[in-house]
């Protein structure tokens, strides 16, 4: 254990302390700094609200998609607001109830259903002539890499609820 | 590994004396506290700066948050204190170092009125360092309104009607701080805001850097 080459310097003594004091010492203001930087990072998502009325009875639901507004209410941060929802709602040939986010796959443009005069029976994006099929899946080769999300939906009182959009299964 | 990063850097750019001449000179005997520990007083500047430094860190995070807005900024605070995780120690780390650095200030200050250390040929750095002075408390007065609670407003109030007193231009002076004549509001608000996190700060690294390298260049103060 005597080996020279094991031997610390006073010099090496002091750099290292010193080193490790300051690092501590920047530690303690820089920790809490970022933790509080990163925390929406590390919150827990909110559990997606209750179903809403949106105010379409079951017997005006067509095969055809028609477009249906709510409001939800937002809590985002200290602000609370009520915020518009758009589904795209049909029955399709099943008749099961179809309710689908507008929210274009590609980058977020609103996509409107029989958007565009040269594609009938399709969602169309006007942003990059993103396209879906009447069941929501992206038509291939156009910019969409998914199918539109999904409403989570139930029929209450003969009425349509909308929860929260989500992706398919598989999609 | 960092040993080579740091060659493969000073091979090419040389920046060894860039930091020599930063860091690395002589420490007289009479301001190091390990030869005599009455010389800790000459840490208060130092003190002072490290304070700074945590205030400036821990204000550029609690702007992630705050919003310098009437309808928001007392929620906005609420909400950073209530609900991020540390926000009680960041937002209590600006609130105490506030005043803790006026403290280490005013040590500062008294241990070179009563060494003589302003004494030619500092009488300059003396006075760079009373602008320093005169910035910190700007810092602490519009610091003070930015939570928007009872005790930020009316502490504002008083102190813009301490501003109308000024002989001659004082109603302009308060209306220049509160951006309108009568309200202390939205305008106000958004003034203050800028002037704390902006104007004031800019002019703060200004003053500093020419107070660290007056000090550089004239040295330290021999002994008493």
């Amino acid at each position: 254990m005597n080996d020279k080459k094991n031997k610390v310097s006073r010099r090496q003594f002091l750099n290292y302390s010193l080193t490790g004091l300051g690092g501590f010492m920047a530690a303690g203001v820089l920790i809490p700094n970022l933790r509080f930087a990163v925390d929406p990072v590390l919150k827990q998502a909110s559990a997606g609200g209750d179903l809403v009325n949106v105010g379409l009875s079951e017997d005006d639901i067509t095969e055809d998609p028609q477009r249906v507004d709510w409001d939800v209410e937002q809590v985002d941060g200290w602000y609370e607001s009520d915020i518009n929802r758009t589904a795209w709602v049909f029955k399709d040939e099943n008749g099961d109830i179809q309710a689908f986010s507008p929210v274009c796959k590609h980058l977020g443009c609103f996509v409107t259903w029989e958007g565009s005069d040269d594609y009938p029976d399709e969602f169309f994006c006007p942003c990059h002539d993103g396209r879906y099929y009447k069941d929501g899946t992206n038509v291939p080769h156009t910019p969409p890499l998914a199918p539109l999300d999904v409403y989570e939906h139930k029929i209450e009182n003969g009425m349509l609820f909308l929860g929260e959009p989500k992706p398919r299964e598989g999609a | 590994m960092l040993q080579k990063l740091y060659d493969w850097i000073d091979d090419r750019v040389d920046v060894t004396p860039i930091w020599r001449d930063i860091a690395d000179h002589e420490v007289p005997e009479h301001v190091n506290p390990a030869y005599h520990f009455s010389a800790f007083v000459y840490c208060f500047g130092g003190l002072t700066f490290f304070i700074v430094v945590i205030q400036v860190l821990s204000g550029m995070f609690l702007t992630m948050y705050y919003v310098p807005d009437i309808e928001n900024a007392w929620e906005s605070v609420y909400y950073l204190q209530s609900q991020v995780a540390h926000g009680q120690i960041v937002r209590g780390m600006h609130h105490w170092g506030a005043s803790v650095v006026i403290v280490m200030l005013l040590l500062h200050t008294m241990r070179v009125f009563f060494q003589g250390a302003y004494k030619k040929p500092r009488e300059l750095n003396w006075m760079v360092g009373v602008l320093i002075f005169f910035i910190m408390l700007g810092l602490g007065f519009t610091g003070y309104l930015l939570p928007w609670d009872n005790k930020a407003y009316f502490a504002t109030q008083v102190g813009l009607e301490i501003a109308e007193q000024v002989p001659f231009i004082g109603v302009q002076l308060k209306t220049l701080l509160a951006g309108d004549p009568t309200i202390v509001g939205a305008q106000t608000l958004t003034r203050f805001f800028a002037i704390h996190v902006f104007f004031l700060p800019a002019a703060l690294f200004g003053l500093l850097a020419v107070h660290f390298i007056l000090i550089r260049k004239q040295g330290i103060a021999g002994p008493l």
